[in-house]
């Protein structure tokens, strides 16, 4: 049954490699972004707060194409990026790793947002009574007392990016070996005449990474519950 | 010599002191929720006061009219908190450490020996906090703040969270720390007794002010 053909592995393989990519190029901002909203009070936090999530609400299909409309081949900033440092998102893989990053990012931010919640914050307040500045007090304290968060939100991102549809093919369509992911791929064999058992591995496939996904997020989330207690 | 002169208002509550202190343990006396806590991380530096002036020796950590607000971080004020507040994700060891590590200071066996048998931690030295006794975990949170070199040492209420058992194991301890360190003290206390057994000033504060200020004979 999981006999995948070379092309299915294409799509697998493809999905894991943009999947992880938007994973770790966001994270540095979902952290960034997480902390400034769990613990700064700023003009303009509400706004910010709002366009994080903006991805979760609107549909996929506008995402997509807002993408499209900002980083295309002729779109402003796609063409400045092309022009001044060869990076082109449109049509590209790339483009369905920022796809991806951006649809998984309201979620990742949430996870870490309330694991660095969680962490308290008195202990943030005798470090520095101990002599740490601002940022080695979140990074001697706050991250490592998050991280097991941290590690869950990027576990939550990465599923979310894996299960990407709307947003990437409206951006980067839905090219094989370039920008066709598992779900692409399930799409284009419901399409198709005698795609049915094609489609059925790859929704196999789908179910046991995502499965695995949560399962290690869950674990993490435990883990963190354990460690705030001193364990 | 702590000098503070401070004033903040927190919703109805309007807390004025003013006090000095000259070495020694100064016993901040008084009821719960007096503004005993407020006060002394105003001295530390981890509330802001509204108005007023704090300095510490020759330097002035916060003045409002000078526009001086030293940030906790860099005011060397060692504080062992009611809880403890040790790290749970780092060993006793380095939770011992942490100050000597964000200072930058060189490692110093000898003061580390010293603060280690002044407080008998020793055999908790590979432990995590969460392993921990009330009264241990009081231990190594006054050896933390100790091995910060600090320039004076706040205590809060650092026996409230423990049971008379566990109090009397620590006092002794606290008793030392004024006899052999020589670091000025500020001791926040509801309990007459203990203030009595270490406090060589008292400031009884009473609804956020300052209402007597003398020797240990204004404990009764």
């Amino acid at each position: 049954m999981l006999d995948l053909s070379p092309e299915e592995w294409t799509a697998v393989s493809l999905s894991l490699w943009v999947s992880v990519w938007a994973t770790v190029a966001s994270l540095p901002f979902g952290i960034a972004i997480a902390y400034l909203l769990a613990r700064k009070d700023f003009w303009g936090k509400a706004l910010l707060d709002g366009l994080v999530h903006l991805p979760l609400v609107l549909p996929p299909v506008v995402t997509g194409y807002l993408l499209l409309l900002t980083f295309g081949r002729r779109a402003p900033v796609g063409a400045f990026l092309a022009d001044h440092f060869g990076i082109v998102f449109a049509f590209r893989w790339t483009g369905a790793v920022l796809s991806c990053g951006i649809m998984a990012f309201p979620l990742m931010v949430r996870a870490i947002r309330l694991s660095i919640e969680a962490v308290d914050r008195r202990l943030e307040d005798a470090a520095a009574t101990l002599g740490a500045n601002a940022i080695w007090v979140f990074l001697s304290v706050t991250l490592p007392l998050a991280l097991p968060g941290v590690i869950a939100g990027a576990v939550l991102g990465f599923a979310r990016a894996l299960g990407e549809f709307g947003a990437t093919i409206t951006f980067v369509s839905n090219i094989p070996g370039e920008t066709q992911t598992i779900s692409a791929a399930i799409y284009t064999l419901t399409q198709v005449p005698g795609g049915d058992t094609a489609a059925l591995r790859l929704v196999v496939v789908a179910v046991v990474i995502s499965l695995a996904a949560l399962i290690v997020s869950e674990w993490f989330a435990r883990r963190a519950g354990a460690r705030a207690h001193g364990g | 010599m702590l000098t503070v002169s401070v004033q903040k208002r927190l919703g109805d509550f309007h807390l004025r002191a003013t006090f000095a202190s000259a070495g020694g343990v100064t016993a901040l006396f008084g009821p719960s929720g007096a503004g005993k806590t407020s006060i002394v991380n105003m001295i530390a530096g981890l509330v802001r006061p509204d108005e007023g002036r704090i300095v510490l020796g020759e330097t002035v950590l916060f003045d409002t009219a000078a526009r001086i607000d030293v940030p906790a971080h860099r005011r060397h004020i060692g504080y062992v908190f009611q809880e403890g507040r040790l790290f749970p994700h780092f060993s006793v060891a380095r939770n011992l450490d942490y100050g000597r590590w964000m200072n930058g200071l060189p490692f110093d066996a000898a003061a580390q020996q010293r603060v280690v048998r002044l407080l008998d931690i020793a055999p908790l030295l590979d432990r995590r906090p969460g392993k921990l006794s009330g009264g241990e975990r009081q231990r190594v949170a006054i050896g933390r703040a100790l091995l910060v070199q600090p320039q004076l040492l706040l205590l809060d209420e650092p026996l409230a969270s423990l049971d008379s058992a566990r109090k009397a194991e620590i006092l002794p301890y606290l008793e030392r720390l004024r006899d052999e360190t020589g670091v000025p003290m500020v001791y926040v206390s509801h309990q007459a007794d203990e203030a009595r057994r270490l406090a060589t000033a008292v400031v009884l504060i009473e609804t956020g002010a300052v209402t007597a200020v003398g020797g240990v004979e204004l404990l009764g």
